[in-house]
């Protein structure tokens, strides 16, 4: 099948590439960018593992066509630390110690980077809902969660210095 | 696993996107929201030839009145009928049964028109749509024409849709004030299909029952409404008597097929209870 080129911004960057139209976007990710953070895990759009960020809504990357990502914003977990300061959601995971093999992790950071841009100051019921797309096989959910709840604290707590600093 | 070779079509119209159907005929697929497509492609159980994509339509999204009813675009996602103001006021039903759809991501992509034109009876909206009494608008080369709900459903993966068809909205009557609703779905967890499930829309006239729709998931071929069931209840006031009535009614017209979310007694005895339980939910929202 002929292939077809799709032009999108991933991590804020341009990129353009020749592809098959079944090539779904996590092995575009992976392959053609070269950003391999972000994992396959069951390959049938359950685990999450493969979330990433298109066009402001967390997507299962394994179940979505590269060709469809035309004019589309990608982020990735690649995408997350700015200038080698890790982004608030990393900043939980690492303390409250939200991974264990980390196979996980590249979609749960995804994930809880959207989900706490929608739901800012969730609780704990809430936090459980929004990463009900991600499982750890290592099930250490408990953490996750803190870590989530930790970081929605360290995003809130940078909003308010704004706020402070510009009045 | 990396789905077979295909041809990639994205119109941004419906006349278009017709247009391509015409021309590649049943060597194309309409491409949804793809959780249920591109996972069969994947697997081998579909490999067509050309996909033709209508995330790119923009007449196929959106939620609005119109002539007394409310129109839903096709290619509306499962968390625009969580967030739709509109449906929470008029069809409360279809924002709170969307929640238990998949998962956050999955509903960001999934659809109300893929999840029913794929005529899989493990899907949601069908019975959801039966007991709401919706109608289908199927757009084809001759123009449009309406389906109902009930009738839409052949079999599974068997719809009313024609090749040449797409499915462009779905109709639904606002639910009259006072109208009481529910929908169970027993599920192992997050994500799964379900092991049966069942949508019930109510009204009560004092302490007995005035109008009552009952629909059923995953324990047949295709969703089901259950008429019998819906008369057991007609006129009668919500005792065991009758709430037994309207179990073995259910289960009369329960036909699962056996799988690992259990056999056939199981679905047929978890569909009976789903009835009970989302029957006695809606009651108590009727006031």
């Amino acid at each position: 099948m002929p292939k077809k080129i799709v032009a999108m911004r991933v991590n804020g960057r341009p990129v353009e590439e020749a592809v098959e139209p079944r090539t779904l976007l996590v092995h575009f990710l992976r392959e053609q960018c070269q950003l391999t953070g972000t994992h396959i895990g069951c390959d049938t759009s359950h685990c999450g593992a493969c979330t990433v960020d298109v066009d402001g809504q967390s997507v299962k990357s394994c179940t979505h066509l590269a060709v469809q990502c035309e004019g589309s914003e990608i982020r990735t977990v690649e995408g997350l630390a700015q200038a080698g300061v890790l982004h608030a959601v990393q900043e939980g995971f690492y303390r409250e110690h939200g991974l264990q093999c980390g196979f996980c992790t590249p979609g749960m950071l995804m994930r809880a980077y959207r989900f706490l841009q929608d739901c800012p100051d969730p609780t704990e019921a809430e936090v459980r809902a929004g990463m009900s797309g991600n499982l750890c096989r290592c099930t250490g959910y408990q953490n996750i969660v803190k870590a989530v709840l930790h970081a929605a604290r360290l995003l809130r707590q940078a909003e308010d210095a704004t706020a402070k600093a510009a009045a | 696993m990396i789905p077979p070779s295909f041809d990639y079509h994205a119109p941004r119209s419906v006349d278009e996107a017709l247009g391509l159907l015409a021309q590649l005929g049943g060597e194309a697929k309409l491409l949804a929201g793809g959780h249920s497509l591109l996972p069969m492609m994947k697997l081998r159980f579909a490999q067509p030839e050309a996909l033709i994509d209508l995330n790119r339509i923009p007449e196929l999204r959106g939620i609005r009145e119109e002539d007394g009813l409310v129109r839903i675009g096709a290619m509306t996602t499962e968390n625009e009928l969580i967030d739709s103001a509109l449906l929470r006021e008029r069809v409360p039903l279809l924002p709170e049964a969307a929640r238990l759809i998949a998962d956050p991501q999955v509903r960001n992509r999934g659809t109300i028109g893929g999840d029913l034109a794929h005529g899989d009876p493990g899907n949601d909206h069908p019975a959801l749509a039966m007991a709401l009494d919706a109608e289908f608008v199927l757009q084809g080369p001759a123009g449009e024409r309406r389906v109902k709900a009930v009738d839409f459903f052949h079999g599974t993966y068997m719809t009313a849709l024609a090749e040449d068809e797409i499915l462009t909205a779905i109709l639904v009557p606002p639910l009259p004030p006072g109208t009481g609703y529910a929908y169970h779905k027993l599920k192992r967890k997050t994500g799964d299909w379900a092991t049966a499930g069942a949508a019930v829309v109510l009204r009560m006239d004092g302490p007995t029952v005035s109008h009552a729709a009952i629909g059923l998931t995953n324990v047949a071929p295709t969703a089901l409404r259950v008429p019998q069931a819906e008369a057991a209840l007609a006129g009668q006031p919500l005792e065991d008597g009758v709430l037994d009535a309207v179990e073995a009614a259910v289960r009369d017209a329960c036909d699962p097929a056996e799988d690992l979310r259990g056999d056939v007694d199981y679905k047929t005895a978890m569909a009976a209870q789903m009835a009970r339980r989302a029957v006695l939910a809606a009651a108590e929202r009727c006031h």
